[in-house]
């Protein structure tokens, strides 16, 4: 009967590619990669994805795959495991924690390479023309905290321009606008700008539960002077062009760099930032950027060290390098020697 | 209502000809009632010309950002390929001829051109109007053709995105020389290239056949493209059976009871799960579970499948309930089995209706990007990929990341890859419009 085939037919199809789809997992699975694996950091992203591209130009290796995951993310995706389902290299906008240092070894990941990539320098900045402004980070602080002292007690913030916190500022609306929570680029601010400015009022230095202190120093106000942005700062950039003189913004360097033809930069504890100032470290609010490679794999994923090697190159990290170009902030000559030696040598982490 | 009922007696004293309609307060009434119409018309086409200026401003700003990108700057040269710099005439191997330094030979031919630019700084300035690419399109060309060695060729090369950027007017020209990345000397040289006709805005080529880059002026959308049929393909061969299986089977054989109405709310509960999570579920199974490849089209396919299965069984549905219960018993009433009466003459009379839904939910799952997110397919990929377990991403991913990079570039290639994906979006729903027109059955 025509009933029983088509019954049958639809079966044997079913079960058919049930078998297919096992089949191919199994196969996916035991297949060796041949293309390096990249996770971590949006901050580092741009450079790692600037390396691998002239890497897989200029060599005879694939191009390695950069994820963009977010420091904490990466962490424990290389902290997976050793294997090829786990990530190769993970890119961080701050230095491994001894705990992931930790879980990392618990998981096998025992030996693992730094390399110090450069520094990023949070800018903040706003659209060009205005009077040129000098913020002290106390300043920023009074501005952007939830709470601050007011008579020697610690009370909702009442500033509502920034010449009521110095009257040599001018007369602007206290408007900044920043990255969320959740981002990188908002913990490197609190912990660069407002975990420092707070230090300077015996109001917050008399509180003796540290947890307490930190929360007040990091609290940032939620009455619309601060306006959270959203992940993308080019988003800010083009709101910062667009709208009226005195509305700042937080975002990395790089993109301050790419336009300044729109903007200009605020000048930090007295220091504009640039690629001299935040190299040499005097430019306060800067970070430095790191990559994680795992040892285990070199020899298993073709072209590990080679990739490593293109990433400390001359060409790449040196003054006038392709990175510079993109903004990275390269690090002094004795330390870019330094961290050389290291990664070639492969030098193990050690916490 | 409460008026008339409380005078009644005005009622019955009205002249016969007026009636209840003819009164004053009625007319008024009438007035109101008119005015309200004609309020509520307008309402409503005034939500229409919102929607409208709302869709005109997105195209607007897209199209205008994103036209410019179709077209490159490119810089005329005339490249000596020397064999000192590449590899004695006569190599034919391509990973030795892939590996000269090309840079030289560009660095010369536009020192040669401006030969008042020898100092260091100078000849830095000189070559940063060129894109990095413009090495690796001649190594390509060298090794396609290595007959070239020792040859003088003029080439067409990519400009630097600065210069690009520039030249088309999307940075302000007009700005001090430190806040600009076109220095006063780079500009003097684009004005000499532009006079003899040697720089000049060509067809981005590049754009269309090319993958993902750091570089603003090598960027292109077919990785992206490759990467969305790739996932396409896998949605639909994995969700077009089954959720048709689904859907014949709960419409014309499944009996109607408590567990059929239970799987019936849940179908409908999983079409409005917002999509992220499809992707958490993908991470867990696919890739932790079965220890499927991260970023591959494949899982995302799956993920996908996962998503616009209850779209398309719902859809699949409501077709088959739409063919008449008549043609049914027709068919069973000479002698059809109700398998035979399913798959031959109720399905295809419901197939324009589900190839509809089918093709809306395809259109949905290209441009999702957040489930992709989960699975490793939002990445950074040089590669255009072979086959659906490559590493890929997707055009929306594609389109996301390109609006994250600070390069100014990028801001009109982004709104290009836009462009590319509405154009897809508006083939695939002309697609489901022609089918219905075409097949559409009315009884």
């Amino acid at each position: 009967m025509r009933f029983d085939v088509n019954t049958k037919a639809l079966l044997v199809a079913g079960m058919t590619a049930v078998a297919a789809l096992a089949a191919s997992d199994a196969a996916l699975a035991q297949a060796a990669r041949d293309q390096i694996r990249v996770v971590g950091s949006s901050t580092v992203y741009p450079f790692t994805t600037t390396v691998a591209e002239r890497f897989s130009q200029t060599g005879s290796f694939k191009a390695p795959i950069v994820e963009s995951t977010g420091t904490g993310g990466g962490m424990k995706l290389f902290c997976g495991g050793v294997g090829t389902q786990h990530p190769d290299m993970t890119n961080a906008s701050r230095r491994i924690t001894k705990s992931e240092f930790e879980q990392c070894a618990a998981n096998g990941v025992k030996e693992i390479v730094e390399i110090k990539v450069g520094f990023d320098g949070l800018s903040v900045a706003m659209k060009k023309g205005g009077q040129k402004v000098n913020l002290k980070r106390e300043e920023i602080w009074l501005a952007l905290a939830a709470k601050v002292p007011v008579n020697g007690q610690l009370a909702d913030n009442p500033y509502k321009t920034w010449k009521q916190i110095n009257p040599s500022l001018p007369d602007w609306k206290i408007e900044v606008m920043g990255p969320p929570p959740t981002s990188g680029t908002r913990d490197s601010f609190v912990e660069l700008v407002m975990d420092v400015g707070c230090k300077k009022f015996p109001e917050i230095n008399a509180i003796t539960d540290s947890k307490a202190r930190s929360a007040a120093c990091g609290k940032i106000r939620e009455d619309g002077a601060f306006i959270e942005a959203g992940e993308n700062d080019n988003l800010i950039v083009q709101r910062l062009a667009s709208g009226q003189t005195g509305l700042m913004g937080v975002f990395g360097y790089s993109f301050l760099e790419e336009n300044m033809d729109k903007l200009q930069g605020v000048l930090v504890d007295g220091v504009e930032a640039d690629f001299e100032t935040i190299s040499s470290g005097k430019y306060p609010v800067s970070r430095p950027l790191f990559v994680y490679a795992k040892k285990a794999h070199i020899g298993v994923v073709p072209g590990i060290k080679e990739f490593m090697a293109e990433y400390v190159s001359d060409r790449s990290m040196g003054e006038g390098g392709y990175l510079e170009k993109k903004g990275l902030v390269a690090m002094p000559k004795a330390e870019l020697q330094k961290v050389r030696s290291e990664v070639t040598g492969l030098v193990n982490l050690a916490m | 209502m409460t008026d008339m009922a409380a005078e009644p007696n005005q009622l019955a004293a009205m002249p016969a000809d007026q009636g209840i309609h003819m009164t004053d307060k009625a007319k008024r009434r009438l007035k109101a009632r008119y005015a309200a119409e004609r309020r509520f018309r307008l309402i409503g086409m005034a939500a229409i010309l919102f929607s409208l200026a709302a869709l005109a401003v997105l195209l607007f700003t897209i199209l205008g950002n994103g036209f410019t990108a179709f077209r490159q700057t490119h810089v005329q040269l005339e490249i000596q390929f020397e064999p000192d710099q590449i590899a004695p005439v006569g190599t034919t191997d391509t990973a030795k001829l892939m590996q000269g330094n090309y840079g030289a030979l560009i660095t010369k031919s536009l020192q040669q051109r401006f030969p008042e630019a020898s100092s260091r700084s100078n000849r830095r300035a000189l070559e940063a109007l060129m894109s990095a690419g413009a090495e690796v399109q001649l190594a390509r060309m060298v090794a396609d053709d290595p007959s070239l060695l020792g040859q003088t060729r003029k080439v067409w090369l990519p400009a630097h995105s600065n210069v690009d950027v520039f030249v088309k007017g999307q940075v302000d020209t007009t700005a001090a020389e430190a806040d600009r990345r076109i220095k006063d000397n780079q500009l003097g040289w684009i004005n000499a290239l532009k006079a003899t006709g040697d720089l000049e805005l060509r067809f981005n080529t590049r754009f269309f056949t090319g993958a993902d880059s750091r570089e603003p002026e090598l960027v292109g959308v077919w990785g992206g493209v490759v990467g969305s049929f790739y996932t396409l393909l896998v949605t639909l061969a994995v969700a077009f059976p089954l959720g048709i299986m689904a859907a014949i089977y709960l419409e014309e054989f499944a009996p109607k009871n408590r567990w059929t109405e239970i799987i019936e709310v849940n179908i409908n509960n999983l079409a409005a799960v917002p999509s992220i999570v499809y992707g958490l579920l993908g991470l867990a199974v696919f890739i932790g579970f079965f220890g499927m490849p991260r970023s591959a089209p494949f899982v995302g396919g799956l993920v996908l499948a996962l998503m616009s299965l209850p779209v398309i069984i719902i859809a699949a549905r409501a077709a088959l309930r739409a063919v008449p219960p008549s043609i049914r018993q027709a068919a069973l009433g000479l002698g059809a089995s109700p398998l035979q009466a399913v798959l031959h003459h109720v399905l295809p009379l419901a197939m324009p209706g589900i190839l509809t839904g089918t093709i809306i939910a395809m259109a949905h799952a290209l441009g999702e990007t957040a489930p992709l997110l989960m699975i490793g397919m939002v990445a950074f990929i040089v590669d255009v990929p072979a086959t659906p377990v490559d590493a890929a991403t997707v055009l929306p991913v594609q389109i996301f990341m390109w609006a994250d990079s600070a390069e100014r570039g990028f801001v009109e290639k982004t709104s290009a890859a836009i462009i590319v994906l509405l154009v897809f979006l508006l083939l695939m729903n002309l697609a489901a419009i022609l089918l219905r027109k075409k097949f559409e059955r009315r009884w």
